[in-house]
C-alpha cells in the first residue's frame, strides 16, 4: 500500500504548521489525532461545489495549525462523485477503514439520504450540508445536524421581503427539476402566497439543460422571476434571460444557490441589482468573516460562497464542540450533545440548533453590487434567528407532507 | 497448474471474511453483486451478440419493486422478492419483444431508449418512486431467520447466490441451447436454414439475462438499503458493459474480472488517486491496446505463449 496523496499533503501541512505552533501542541503529540472525514463530490456535475468544500475546510484546519481543542486533527477527504451508491461506499470507507470520529458533508440531498440510515446505524456524528427538508423534519436522526439551511428555510424571509418592501404581487419561479429545486420553490410559494402574493407560473428545468431558450420564451409577464437553481444553472439561465431582453421587463430574485459567489465571478453588469437570500455572504460584516473571506480570496482568487462557507462553518462548529468536550471524540454522545448545545460564533453569526438538529441562525437578503471592480452580494437586510419552520406552527408543519413538485398545490397559476 | 488456479480462486472468495476489515468485506460483496450483473449482461453481449445499453433496467426494476413492496406496502421479503423477480421477467419479456425487432446498433438504441424511459419514470413519478430523494429506510431480509446485518453474514449470502448464478449461467451457455445461441450469434441465416428459430433463441436468452439482472438488483437494494434513480441511469448500464468488454465478453470469468476492475477503480483507487476518472480511462485504453479481447482471454493467451516457450 502506498501513502495516498491526500494523507501525504495532510501530513506535510501538519508538519509545516507544527513548526510554527510548536509550543502549544505538546499534549497533542501524545494523543492520537482526531480523524475527521469529509464527503464531497469532487468529480461529476457537482464537482465545483465539492472542491470548494474541500478547499475551505483544509484552509480552516491550516489556520488552526491542524490543532483543534489541543488535539491534532487529520482530515480524510472522500470523493462521492455525486452518485448515491458511491457516496455510500465512501461513507463506509471513512467509517470502517479510516475510523473517522465524525463526518462533514455530503452536499447533495440524494447523497445524504443514501447514507443517512447507515450513519445513524453506525452512530457517527455528522455535520451536514445537504438541504433535504425531511432530514431534520419528519425523519431526523440524533446523529445528524445541519449547519446551512433546509431547502426552503432561506426563502421565507425573501418572500416577506419582496412582498413588504418591494411590493411584488406576481412571481414566476424557475428551478432545477430535482428535490432541492422542488422544495425551495414550494417553500417560497407557500410563504409568498400567505403574504398575499401570487405564483403565476412554475417552471422546472432538467438539471443538465444545454439551452434555456425554450424555457425563457415561456416565461409569463410578472413582477419578478424567482431563480431556485443550483450550481452554474442560474448563471446560464440568467444570461439567456438577459439576451431575450426580459431583464428590463421584470425583476430577478433568487434562492441561496442561484447567484452564489462561485458563479457571480463569471457574470457581468447584467447581474447588478438582483436580490437573493442566503445564510451567508462573503460581504458579511463580522470579525470572523472579515478574516475568512479575504483570506480565501487571497488564496484562491475568488470569493467564498455557499459551498466554501458551509465546510468552514462546520469546522468552526466542530471546534466549539471539541472545546466543550476537551477534545474527546470517543464519547460520541457527548460530542453530539456538545455540537447541538453550543452557540458557536461563526462566519455567518451565532448559530444554534433546534431539537431536530437543524440550524437556527441569521438569514441575509443580499443585492448584487459592484465593489472594487468585482460583483458581490451586498447584504441589505438581516433576518435574525430564522428557523426551518419560519412563523408556522411546528406540529401542523410536520403533519403536512414534505414539500414537493406538487405540494403545496399552486392555486394561482395562469393558464 | 489448473488445480493451483482453482485453489487461488476459491481462496480469494472464501477467505476475505476471516481476516479483512469490514470495509473490504463490503467491497467484496459489491464486487460479487456487480459480477452477477455483468455475467447476465454477458449472456447477451458475449454469447448472444446482442450489445445492450439498457441492462440497468432489470437491476433497477427488481430493486425498486422490492424496495416499494417492503417499505410501503408491508410485504415480507420472500413475497417481495418473488413479485419483483416476476415483474422483472415480465418486463424483460416485453422489452425483448420490442428490442429484438432490430439487431446491432438498432438493438442497442432501443434498449437504451427503453431504459431511459424507466429512468425518467423513476425520476418523475415522485408520487410512487419518491423521485430524486430515492427510497430510504429499507431492511435486509433474514433468510431462515439468519440476520444479514453484519458485513460477513451478508457476504456469505451474496457469495452463495453468486456461485449459484454463476453455475446457472455456465450451464445455460454450455448446454445445447447455449450452442444454438452461439450459432445464432455467428450464423443466424444458417441456423434458420437448419430449422432453428433465431428470434426465439434470442428472446429466451434476453429474458433469462433479465432474470439474473433482477437477482443482482435484489442484492443491490439489500446491500445499499436505499434506491435512487441513478441505479437505472445509462452510466449504470454502461459501467456493466465496460466491465464485460474489459474482462472479456463471451467468457465466463471475464465479466467477473471486469466488474471487479471497474468497482475497485471506482471505489478503492479513488481514495488514493484524485483523478480516478482519468485512471479508469487509462486502464481501459491499456486493455484495449494490449488485450483487445479482454483481460481473461488476454491473460490466457499470455500464459499459453509462456508455456509454449518453456516446452
Amino acid at each position: 500500500m502506498t501513502i495516498s496523496r491526500r494523507q501525504l499533503v495532510g501530513g506535510l501541512t501538519g508538519a509545516g504548521i507544527a513548526s510554527i505552533a510548536a509550543p502549544r501542541i505538546l499534549p497533542a503529540q501524545i494523543s492520537e489525532p482526531i480523524r475527521v472525514g469529509l464527503l464531497a463530490a469532487k468529480t461529476g456535475p457537482l464537482a465545483s461545489g465539492g472542491i470548494d468544500m474541500d478547499l475551505a475546510l483544509t484552509m480552516f484546519l491550516k489556520e488552526h495549525g491542524g490543532i483543534l481543542a489541543g488535539r491534532k486533527v487529520e482530515l480524510i477527504v472522500a470523493d462521492t462523485a455525486g452518485v448515491p451508491a458511491t457516496a455510500r461506499t465512501k461513507a463506509q470507507e471513512l467509517i470502517e477503514k479510516e475510523k473517522v470520529g465524525c463526518i462533514i458533508g455530503p452536499l447533495a440531498a440524494f447523497e445524504a439520504l443514501a447514507i443517512a440510515d447507515y450513519l445513524t446505524e453506525k452512530e457517527v456524528p455528522t455535520l451536514g450540508v445537504a438541504a433535504a427538508e425531511d432530514m431534520t423534519q419528519r425523519h431526523p436522526s440524533p446523529w445528524f445536524v445541519r449547519l446551512t439551511s433546509t431547502s426552503a428555510q432561506c426563502t421565507y424571509p425573501l418572500a416577506e421581503y419582496v412582498t413588504k418592501e418591494l411590493k411584488f404581487q406576481k412571481i414566476v419561479t424557475v428551478a432545477d427539476d430535482f428535490a432541492y429545486g422542488h422544495e425551495m420553490c414550494a417553500g417560497f410559494q407557500r410563504a409568498f402566497e400567505d403574504y398575499g402574493g401570487k405564483i403565476i407560473q412554475k417552471i422546472f428545468t432538467p438539471l443538465a439543460t444545454p439551452d434555456y431558450g425554450s424555457y425563457v420564451a415561456q416565461v409569463k409577464s410578472a413582477d419578478a422571476i424567482f431563480l431556485g437553481t443550483a450550481g452554474s444553472n442560474g448563471f446560464r439561465f440568467l444570461r439567456q434571460f438577459v439576451e431575450y431582453g426580459l431583464k428590463e421587463k421584470m425583476a430577478v430574485i433568487g434562492g441561496m444557490t442561484a447567484l452564489d459567489e462561485s458563479v457571480l465571478r463569471n457574470m457581468g453588469d447584467e447581474a447588478l441589482g438582483i436580490v437573493t437570500t442566503s445564510w451567508y455572504s462573503a460581504e458579511l460584516d463580522n470579525p470572523l468573516n472579515k478574516a475568512f473571506a479575504p483570506a480565501f480570496r487571497a488564496n484562491f482568487k475568488y470569493d467564498p460562497g455557499y459551498y466554501a462557507a458551509s465546510t468552514y462553518l462546520a469546522g468552526e462548529v466542530l471546534e466549539a464542540a471539541l472545546n466543550a468536550t476537551k477534545g474527546d471524540v470517543v464519547d460520541k454522545k457527548a460530542l453530539m450533545t456538545a455540537v447541538r448545545g453550543n452557540n458557536a460564533q461563526t462566519i455567518r453569526g451565532v448559530i444554534k440548533f433546534d431539537e431536530y438538529g437543524n440550524v437556527i441562525g441569521n438569514v441575509y437578503i443580499r443585492r448584487v453590487a459592484k465593489i472594487e471592480g468585482r460583483l458581490v452580494n451586498a447584504v441589505i437586510k438581516t433576518y435574525p434567528d430564522v428557523t426551518q419552520f419560519w412563523t408556522y406552527d411546528k406540529t401542523a408543519f410536520l403533519q403536512s407532507p414534505v414539500y414537493s413538485r406538487d405540494y403545496p398545490p399552486a392555486k394561482n397559476l395562469e393558464p | 497448474m489448473k488445480w493451483l488456479a482453482t485453489i487461488v480462486i476459491v481462496a480469494s472468495f472464501a477467505l476475505p471474511p476471516f481476516f479483512a476489515g469490514d470495509f473490504y468485506i463490503n467491497l467484496a460483496s459489491q464486487i460479487l453483486i456487480a459480477s452477477i450483473f455483468a455475467l447476465s449482461l454477458n449472456l447477451l453481449v458475449g454469447f448472444g451478440g446482442m450489445t445492450s445499453l439498457g441492462h440497468a433496467s432489470y437491476l433497477g426494476i427488481a430493486a425498486y419493486v422490492s424496495a416499494l413492496l417492503t417499505s410501503r406496502y408491508g410485504f415480507g421479503h420472500g413475497a417481495a422478492a418473488m413479485l419483483s423477480l416476476s415483474a422483472t421477467v415480465v418486463m424483460a419479456a416485453l422489452f425483448g419483444l420490442i428490442a429484438l425487432r432490430a439487431s446491432g446498433l438498432g438493438f442497442l438504441m432501443i434498449t437504451l431508449a427503453l431504459s431511459q424511459v424507466l429512468w425518467g419514470l423513476a425520476y418523475r413519478m415522485s408520487g410512487v418512486t419518491n423521485g430524486d430523494n430515492g427510497v430510504a429506510g429499507l431492511t435486509r431480509p433474514a433468510p431462515f431467520g439468519i440476520p444479514l446485518e453484519t458485513p460477513a453474514s451478508f457476504y456469505w449470502f451474496v457469495l452463495f447466490i453468486a456461485v449459484l448464478s454463476f453455475l446457472m449461467m455456465a450451464i445455460f451457455v454450455s448446454s445445447a441451447f447455449g450452442s444454438s445461441l452461439r450459432g445464432v450469434r455467428d450464423q443466424p441465416r444458417r441456423m434458420a436454414a437448419l430449422g432453428f428459430n433465431p428470434w426465439l433463441i434470442r428472446w429466451i436468452t434476453f429474458v433469462y439475462a433479465g432474470f439474473w439482472g433482477g437477482i443482482s438488483g435484489l442484492l443491490y437494494v439489500y446491500y445499499h438499503k436505499y434506491i435512487h434513480p441513478s441505479a437505472l441511469s445509462i452510466t449504470s448500464s454502461a459501467e456493466a458493459l465496460l466491465g464485460v468488454i474489459a474482462g472479456g465478453s463471451g467468457t465466463l470469468g471475464g465479466p467477473v474480472v471486469g466488474a471487479a476492475v471497474v468497482l475497485l477503480l471506482k471505489n478503492f483507487a479513488s481514495a488514493y488517486v484524485e483523478r480516478w476518472n482519468m485512471l479508469l480511462g487509462f486502464v481501459f485504453l491499456f486493455i484495449v491496446l494490449v488485450m483487445p479481447a479482454g483481460i481473461v482471454p488476454g491473460v490466457e493467451k499470455l500464459t499459453a505463449r509462456f508455456r509454449g516457450k518453456r516446452s
